[in-house]
């Protein structure tokens, strides 16, 4: 099944919008800065929808179907979310109206501050960054700006464990840090040794997602965040599994310095196809002069008036990481999220996170080799070298999924498990999909020792067949042409 | 309990099959002394509650629903068609992500592709990404990329002071580990700023229209950035390339900017978009994801993401950027706003700005205790010299229902009580006269 390009379905002299006439007398143009062509699309309105709306039967979606993409945290977005983020008192606002027409929005934003910093156990919360990765680097930033300020300048080497996300060691580079890889040890920890013979007073800092990629809780958390203060530096926390332990302990208390929220992991707000997210950062007190800003600021309150809010540039800010404030929308939709289900409510998403990975694991690790044994957290990493199956690799156990109408988990990923796939079913699953999710995933065991071909060839019932990437990458076409 | 559809039943054989008795065994990795904390947050509240509740802080705001606005800085208030807003909340757009198994994920693909192209038709250039997180770190990231295409050699960059100051800012936040310094922006005219060109300049960053409102004369700017083996990074007002020449057209080497104008709504600031477009010669040294054309086992078109070899979860500290996460959502508003309004719609659309800007400055400079210190060709956006600071020339408009423009002595002391108007096609004849009105009524 395939959609002409919005190009293929244009025709001359068609327009899908309704323009006012012009009420005022036309100034002339400069001539010598005016455009000749602008080849945009035309269309109807009609066409217009019935092309988006047909594209739009072509995704998978979490509304459509299960979605257990590893380290992506697809739980179900609250619809109750979308209606109070579109509300045209908070869309309808401009970012440099004067701050005593906006109170609303800068009240909830300092209210998700408060509610963030609750959460984490952190000092302080800035809700500027845009995305995960956007969070890192902020929070990596105010490391590099912290170890600065005290006039330590000898500081260029920033630790990361062979199983972090790729954003980590970008995300250092971008700050000018040396990347040093840590080992992990047998049962999918920071191996303490390799971690001892690195920390010395060149060392920044650490990145460490705990859980991390292996969707194991790294047993030695208290023990890795005193070795990292040992040697001076700092531990920084990536928050993309953060659903794990949501409402069940504070990052703070683990002992890390400064770590970001995924709005869009956690806090339900919808991915958007690949975007907008948001990652605000969160940090201890050391730290909070140094975060982005502006961040939003309660002021003393009048006698008779109630409190004001005020955006503020933290003291020693590293500066401003984007335009205005943060994805305000996204803001909306994870403070409604918070206040929806409250401290109970969120314990009980974590518990029931790693319940349901816990439930899967169990009844896939006899078919799938599992490379570490042990109790998983919010997701868990199986290896597609499936016993007496030789020929057949993860990408077509992937596709082969696909012809099940489920999502494939995230595959190839983390480094270190060869043939990875890493699965993460987040609580808002029922036990009847998970077990129809199991089923698939044991048939298609089944399947890769009796037909290994069929999974080579896998999908089938998709709107596409598998897709020739190597002759994408080698004849790149990027956009429509005459 | 929302959102969790377990039964106590369900609850009960699942903890049997993992072969633990309760919900707190699974967390036993957890170190005793850090698990269950107490967590001071308020008390959940049910759906209409939080109908009430949030819904309240909306209405503490004075929206721009019930005011005549001519506030613009780099968030403006453009018409977006209803259509925009009903394909972007489709759920099978919304609730998807990233694109990264394409059998299943040929909406958004497709979505991003014809986006790709339309941002390529608009700035005149050969290769777009699918979005930056908005036009701040969209500049940030040009700059990052031509220090990268120059080999990390050149650690200068050159920043016109009319570039958003914000986007100044964020730049600086960006490359404050790399050893690259940004200069410039302490000058006054474009010819002052081209001098600082050298051969350790990596690029020069110039925005049109300015964030004066200003289309300056670029003639030959290209020339002097290239002599120097710089390259010329331009930020564009998407609406203003409905009308204006594009930048790919005159010699820029990045074209990049603020997608927000094209059907994403205000939103307080976000989220919106970046756009971000170049040559072809430097796509492997371009941040973000791309989607690229292909075939499928039958051999119908199709699409995937393409060219990942440049991106953190491959390339690690090696990729062009960190960036994951995008803003694909608004792309995609952006393409359906472009694809509704079209050819002919953008071009009348900036024309109507066009038009109603020139209007309202000529109201305006008639108006006593006013100037408008505008000279050069302008777009959407003009100044004025106002007869008192801009802040409480601001309160007092509000009174008559106004929201007025920016303080430009926020950013540029010698602009000091000048102020920033942004006139669109969303302001009547009617709103500029009554503007004018109030202007001459508050100098009073």
């Amino acid at each position: 099944m395939t959609e002409p390009l919005i190009f293929e379905i244009s025709r001359p002299g068609r327009c899908a919008a309704s323009l006012p006439e012009c009420d005022v007398r036309p100034s002339a143009l400069p001539k010598d800065l005016v455009r000749d062509e602008l080849p945009l699309p035309e269309v109807s309105e009609l066409d217009l929808v019935r092309h988006y709306v047909r594209l739009s039967h072509l995704n998978h979606a979490v509304d459509t179907g299960f979605y257990p993409l590893g380290s992506c945290t697809m739980k179900y977005n609250p619809k109750v979310n979308e209606t109070l983020a579109r509300l045209e008192g908070f869309v309808a606002t401009h970012p440099y109206q004067p701050e005593w027409t906006v109170q609303g929005n800068l009240i909830l934003m300092y209210e998700l501050q408060e509610c963030l910093k609750e959460i984490s156990g952190f000092a302080a919360v800035s809700l500027q960054p845009a995305a995960g990765a956007h969070g890192e680097f902020a929070g990596m930033l105010m490391v590099r700006a912290y170890h600065l300020d005290r006039g330590d300048r000898g500081r260029t080497k920033v630790l990361v464990p062979d199983s972090a996300h790729g954003t980590n060691p970008a995300s250092t580079a971008m700050c000018g840090f040396e990347v040093v890889e840590i080992r992990s040890d047998k049962r999918g920890n920071v191996d303490l040794e390799d971690l001892k013979a690195h920390c010395d007073e060149h060392v920044a800092g650490m990145m460490l997602t705990n859980p991390n990629t292996l969707g194991l809780f790294d047993e030695h958390i208290l023990e890795i965040a005193d070795i990292v203060h040992g040697c001076g530096g700092l531990l920084y926390g990536d928050g993309a599994n953060l659903n794990a332990i949501v409402g069940v302990a504070k990052p703070a208390d683990l002992g890390f310095d400064v770590m970001h929220f995924n709005l869009h992991k956690t806090f339900s707000t919808p991915h958007g196809g690949g975007g907008p997210g948001a990652g605000p950062v969160g940090v201890t007190e050391a730290l909070a002069e140094f975060l982005p800003g502006p961040i939003v600021v309660e002021e003393e309150a009048d006698e008779d008036e109630g409190p004001y809010y005020s955006l503020a540039m933290p003291a020693k800010s590293i500066g401003r990481l984007k335009a205005f404030y943060g994805n305000f929308g996204v803001l909306v939709r994870a403070f409604t999220y918070i206040r929806h289900l409250g401290a109970s409510g969120l314990r009980r998403v974590a518990e029931h996170a790693v319940l349901n990975a816990n439930y899967l694991r169990v009844r896939l690790q006899d078919a799938y080799p599992l490379p570490y044994k042990r109790t998983c957290m919010h997701e868990f990493v199986l290896s597609g070298t499936i016993p007496g199956a030789e020929g057949v690799r993860t990408l077509d156990i992937a596709k082969r999924l696909m012809d099940f109408g489920f999502h494939p988990p995230t595959i190839y990923f983390p480094l270190i498990v060869p043939e990875a796939l890493m699965i993460e079913p987040t609580e808002t699953e029922s036990l009847e999909t998970l077990d129809a999710f199991a089923d698939a995933m044991l048939k298609i065991a089944e399947e890769a020792r009796t037909q290994p071909e069929m999974l080579h060839d896998a999908p089938f019932t998709t709107p596409l067949r598998r897709l020739d990437d190597v002759r994408a990458a080698r004849e790149p076409k990027l956009r429509w042409q005459p | 309990m929302p959102y969790i559809p377990h039964s106590d039943a369900d609850r009960a054989a699942m903890l049997k099959a993992i072969g633990v008795s309760s919900l707190e065994d699974l967390f036993r990795d957890v170190p005793a002394q850090a698990r269950y904390p107490e967590i001071n947050l308020p008390d959940p509240m049910s759906e209409p509650e939080l109908l009430d509740y949030i819904g309240a802080f909306g209405q503490a705001n004075a929206d721009l629903n019930h005011f005549i606005c001519f506030l613009g800085a780099g968030a403006y208030r453009h018409f977006i068609p209803s259509v925009v807003d009903h394909i972007v909340s489709r759920s099978e757009f919304y609730t998807a992500y990233t694109p990264y198994q394409p059998e299943i994920s040929q909406g958004t693909l497709q979505a991003i592709f014809e986006y790709q192209s339309m941002i390529c038709a608009l700035t005149g250039m050969e290769v777009a990404n699918a979005s930056h997180y908005d036009g701040a770190t969209a500049v940030a990231e040009a700059i990052v990329m031509a220090y990268n295409v120059q080999r990390k050699k050149r650690n200068k960059v050159i920043m016109s002071p009319y570039v958003h100051p914000e986007y100044r800012a964020t730049a600086r936040t960006y490359v404050q580990g790399l050893g690259l310094e940004i200069v410039g922006d302490d000058r006054q005219d474009l010819d002052a700023i081209l001098n600082l060109v050298d051969e350790q300049t990596a690029c020069v960053v110039t925005q049109t229209p300015n964030f004066l409102g200003e289309i300056e004369d670029f003639r030959g700017v290209g020339d002097r950035v290239h002599a120097k083996g710089a390259l010329w990074v331009v930020v564009a007002d998407p609406i203003s390339l409905g009308l204006f020449k594009a930048p790919g057209d005159y010699g820029a080497d990045i074209v990049v900017g603020e997608g927000q104008p094209l059907g994403n709504p205000l939103n307080f600031g976000g989220p919106y978009l970046g756009f971000f477009a170049t040559r072809e010669r430097f796509v492997h040294k371009m941040a973000g994801r791309l989607v690229g054309e292909t075939v499928d086992a039958e051999g119908r078109r199709g699409f995937v993401l393409t060219l990942s070899a440049r991106e953190q979860h491959i390339r690690r500290e090696r990729a062009t950027s960190n960036i994951c996460s995008n803003e694909a959502l608004n792309a995609l508003a952006a393409a359906v706003y472009l694809a509704a309004v079209g050819k002919c719609g953008l071009r009348r659309i900036a024309e109507l700005c066009y038009h109603k800007a020139h209007y309202a400055a000529k109201a305006l400079s008639k108006v006593r205790g006013y100037s408008v210190v505008t000279t050069k060709p302008f777009f959407k956006e003009f100044v004025i010299r106002c007869p008192m600071p801009v802040g409480e020339l601001n309160d007092e408009l509000l009174e008559w229902g106004i929201v007025g423009g920016y303080d430009l002595g926020r950013d540029y002391p010698d602009l000091a009580n000048h102020m920033l108007l942004c006139v669109t096609e969303r302001n009547s004849r009617a709103e500029i006269d009554y503007l004018a009105k109030a202007l001459r009524e508050v100098a009073k």
